[in-house]
């Protein structure tokens, strides 16, 4: 059942638009910023932008953070959205169950589909964008830029993203956001860990649009509704009012892969976040089965 | 190979199904008819386990449903109201990728099975455009093939022969009962009348949710115990028979009479050319509008016609109430193009 849901993901054209979109939006700003020079000053806009001019091997991290706060979460509520909704509303969902494809194997074969989808997506981006900083950016002179740890490096809200904010030093090699160098092989390693945060992050909104998934027999409503959580969640983050809550947001802590860029690594928000999400995937992954192994198929 | 006992599905406060006792027997080819909303669709999904019932049991090939229901599933092929693929694959990716995906699909038989399924349905020809791109007959052609790639011991068929044309309907009536012959159970739901008569051994009528007629088709339509003369003298004939005439209908004539041959020695004797006699039967309509009501999708519109009488077998009350034939009453209009429509 997994291979049959690996083959239809494949199949969908909607899968490789999705993902070339993804891919393309770092591609067209790094397009933009080599043919300017002109890249966001140290401390504004996205997440290394500032630092990529200077060494376009950092690239991938910048790349990530450009994709993060709205294509990535719109692919994977669309993937993960149209599970089994898009099945019901086909009509194939009923076909499926009574091939008999037990309930609990498709949503499994689907949770799977969808990891594999937002996997190949993260990884996606990652390499196009190392290819298109080294290419295009040029491996130049790599930047040494110092950040302050702590402060707002978990919070999405504009300036205040974990935005480098110090100044360049001249050096051979990749450093890290504090400043000290890093080896290739730790630059690896970082790159890595910020994907599988990053995918674990998607995860959570994965859940909760699969979960909707069940619920409904709207594709797109389940979709918009992950995404809306997703909205007023950033919404609650940046709001003082609402700092009780703010711990325990979805997207609270969606940043804090930047924190592996740190030397040495700055792993509280990390693991706070890894734990959030971890909550979130095992939460509305219980009620979209509960829900979904005990609702009558009348579609 | 079904049964049911005391079936009841409640959706919220409406009740779409009650207290159906339902006995599909091995070898039938049974018939399940009833006005559109009347509960067909989801009884046929409660004996697939997509809905659950919310009291009484059912029982399939032997096992409980819904409980062992991922059991008897392989060995049913089922269409469930219209049939559904991937619109962006093919016929035979479509087979394929359902097949994969359950449990007693061999591999290595899979691509044999699904060009015989194929086959079966009259689409062995099948080129690879996708599924998009068919009309509504070959999609039900393909539905059935899906039906039929497991090779099952019971079909489980919603509307069999929905937007075939008149010789895919018979394709499909041949093929279903070539399929029995060969000791495949049927049990299918139409509201198509001529259909059902033209199929099945059996049939069960839900009106409302309930069933009110559950019956072998044959004895439904035991002769009711008079003719249709046709004769070019309908004077000298009635003159010969003497009282037995009910109707006359210019040249036809409908005689009450238990031997049609006796009846024609007698009307040869009396010098009445013949030219038809027809045993009257009471035709499945009759049958069908006399134990059900409106159906669920008439609104506003005055009961043309009061329910018969229910839970009594109407092939006893027909003596007493003969069939109109000669100039058959008009049937509400509301319910009979419907449900005869061929097409």
């Amino acid at each position: 059942m997994i291979t049959v849901e690996l083959f239809k993901l494949c199949r969908r054209v909607r899968t490789w638009f999705s993902i070339g979109l993804i891919c393309a939006l770092p591609l067209v700003v790094a397009i933009f910023i080599a043919v300017t020079h002109l890249a966001p000053p140290p401390g504004q806009g996205s997440a290394f932008l500032s630092a990529v001019l200077d060494n376009g091997q950092l690239y991938p991290a910048a790349a990530l953070a450009l994709v993060l706060p709205v294509f990535l979460p719109v692919a994977v509520a669309v993937v993960a959205g149209d599970s089994i909704a898009g099945e019901a509303s086909a009509g194939t969902l009923r076909y499926l169950l009574a091939r008999p494809v037990g309930r609990t194997r498709l949503l499994v074969a689907k949770l799977v589909a969808v990891i594999t989808f937002t996997l190949i997506a993260v990884v996606a981006v990652t390499v196009t964008s190392y290819a298109t900083g080294v290419l295009i950016l040029g491996p130049s002179r790599a930047a040494a830029v110092g950040f302050a740890p702590g402060g707002n490096s978990g919070s999405i809200a504009p300036g205040a993203g974990g935005a480098p904010t110090a100044g360049l030093q001249p050096g051979a090699a990749v450093t890290s956001l504090s400043g000290t160098p890093l080896t290739t092989l730790q630059l690896i390693e970082r790159v890595l860990g910020a994907m599988s945060f990053i995918t674990v992050s998607m995860l959570g909104v994965a859940a909760i649009a699969i979960f909707l998934s069940t619920l409904s027999d709207s594709a797109l409503g389940a979709a918009l509704g992950a995404l809306a959580t997703l909205v007023g969640s950033e919404i609650l983050v940046t709001l003082n009012a609402a700092s009780v809550v703010q711990p325990y947001l979805p997207t609270r802590y969606w940043l804090a892969w930047i924190d592996f860029f740190r030397q040495p690594i700055f792993w509280r928000d990390i693991q706070r976040g890894f734990a959030i999400q971890a909550v979130y995937v095992v939460v509305f992954l219980g009620a979209a089965w509960a829900n979904f192994a005990t609702r009558d198929i009348t579609t | 190979m079904i049964s049911t006992q005391n079936l009841t599905k409640r959706f919220g406060k409406v009740q779409a199904v009650r207290e159906v006792s339902l006995d599909v027997r091995e070898g039938d080819r049974y018939g399940l008819l009833g006005p559109n909303g009347s509960g067909k669709s989801t009884l046929v999904r409660m004996l697939l386990g997509l809905v659950y019932a919310t009291s009484g049991s059912i029982s399939v090939l032997g096992e409980q449903v819904p409980r062992h229901v991922s059991r008897v599933l392989p060995e049913i092929g089922a269409l469930i109201e219209e049939p559904a693929a991937y619109p962006h694959l093919s016929a035979r990716a479509n087979l394929r990728l359902l097949d994969a995906a359950g449990p007693h699909g061999s591999r290595r038989t899979r691509r044999r099975r699904v060009d015989d399924a194929l086959e079966q349905v009259g689409l062995a020809g099948i080129d690879r455009r996708p599924v998009r791109a068919y009309s509504l007959g070959m999609r039900q052609r393909l539905g059935l093939a899906a039906a039929l790639v497991r090779r099952p011991r019971l079909l489980i068929l919603d509307e069999p022969t929905n937007g075939l044309d008149p010789r895919g309907i018979r394709d499909i009536r041949d093929l279903l009962i070539g399929l029995n012959a060969s000791g495949v159970t049927i049990f299918l739901s139409s509201h198509l009348l001529p259909e059902v008569s033209a199929l099945c051994t059996r049939i069960g009528v839900l009106d409302s949710g309930a069933l009110v007629l559950q019956e072998q088709l044959a004895s439904l339509q035991e002769p009711t115990g008079r003719v249709l003369v046709s004769t070019s003298d309908p004077e000298r004939a009635v003159g010969a028979l003497d009282g037995l005439v009910e109707r006359r209908d210019d040249t036809d004539l409908l005689v009450r009479s238990a031997d049609p041959a006796a009846l024609n020695r007698r009307l040869v004797a009396a010098g009445v050319p013949v030219t038809a006699l027809l045993v009257q039967r009471r035709s499945l309509e009759e049958i069908v509008l006399d134990v059900t009501g409106a159906g669920s999708d008439q609104f506003g519109v005055p009961a043309a016609r009061e329910p018969g009488p229910k839970h009594e077998p109407p092939a006893a009350a027909a003596p007493e109430d003969p069939p109109p034939a000669a100039a058959p009453e008009d049937p509400p209009a509301a319910a009979a193009p419907e449900d005869t429509d061929m097409s």
